[in-house]
């Protein structure tokens, strides 16, 4: 594939914390991590979807006044940011070991809509939905 | 009422406020004092309430009013159950409190709900839980207790408390 949507990046409060959540708790990868400066590109991967980044940067300079890079990072924080979902095949077991390695769960998994779902919250307060694949 | 303004609150704290809010959402059925929700945010009791409306826009006790008649409108939606079941199941401990809270927020009665719920067509299975319920969550921003009083004019001697 050529063309098609490479890289969305979530805002986080901290690259370091969020990078050490996404690799070590969910199982991404580290795609990208190059800095100029100040400025960190951190972008990670699922092991199954490389064609697709995950961006992980932080608000603030040389992108950000610092009024605008609190702002951004309480909107996060509020859990105001848009929905993100994770598809797994199996919620339940996913749960389970994601749960025994401090992941932070804000519904656990449920029957609904003929599939189960769960929630989830990284470290800066962005909120996943984590459901089963439909077989 | 103070229009919308940029919050000056740490985000470290909204974090752990958005935690209780989390809480909240996870078991709305639960009594949630507010010194149960202050100790899951790692907040004073006395600074608690006060935080979470100028994070959320809306006190704790309101959020959680909120959420409970959401999941009171998903039941009567989607089960059987008979009214006073849902008000059981949604965490209000009277039939009396959870119409009349039921009434005020959305401005129908839980039957009349029903009936039109049932009425109209959804095609919800494909968006994820959280969204539809986030859709579906009333709009609560006065007091109910406010709200009440606007209803009903000047009720006197009627000191009227929100226990749900």
């Amino acid at each position: 594939m050529s063309q098609g949507v490479d890289v969305v990046g979530l805002y986080v409060r901290d690259q370091d914390e969020a990078l050490a959540f996404y690799v070590e708790k969910l199982g991404f990868r580290v795609h990208t991590d190059v800095r100029n400066g100040d400025y960190r590109w951190l972008t990670v991967q699922h092991p199954d979807q490389p064609s697709f980044q995950l961006g992980l940067f932080k608000p603030g300079p040389p992108i950000h006044d610092a009024a605008t890079a609190q702002a951004l990072e309480a909107v996060v924080a509020k859990g105001a940011t848009p929905p993100l979902v994770l598809t797994v095949d199996d919620c339940r077991a996913a749960y389970g070991q994601m749960s025994a390695r401090g992941v932070e769960f804000t519904q656990e998994p449920m029957d609904r809509y003929g599939t189960v779902d769960a929630g989830f919250r990284d470290p800066s307060g962005n909120g996943w939905k984590m459901i089963q694949a439909r077989r | 009422m103070s229009g919308p303004r940029l919050t000056s609150q740490d985000p470290r704290l909204l974090r752990r406020l958005l935690r209780a809010k989390d809480r909240i959402d996870a078991a709305s059925h639960e009594a949630w004092p507010v010194r149960r929700l202050a100790r899951v945010s790692g907040v004073s009791e006395a600074h608690f309430a006060r935080s979470f409306k100028e994070a959320f826009g809306l006190p704790p006790h309101r959020y959680l009013l909120t959420r409970r008649v959401e999941r009171a409108m998903a039941m009567l939606r989607d089960t059987g159950l008979s009214i006073t079941q849902i008000a059981f199941e949604t965490g209000w401990e009277s039939l009396g409190t959870f119409g009349r809270t039921f009434r005020d927020i959305t401005g129908e009665s839980p039957s009349a709900i029903r009936v039109r719920a049932r009425e109209e067509a959804h095609e919800l299975d494909r968006v994820p839980g959280c969204v539809v319920s986030a859709a579906h969550r009333p709009d609560l921003n006065i007091a109910v207790s406010e709200k009440r009083r606007l209803l009903a004019g000047v009720m006197e001697g009627a000191a009227e408390t929100e226990v749900p």
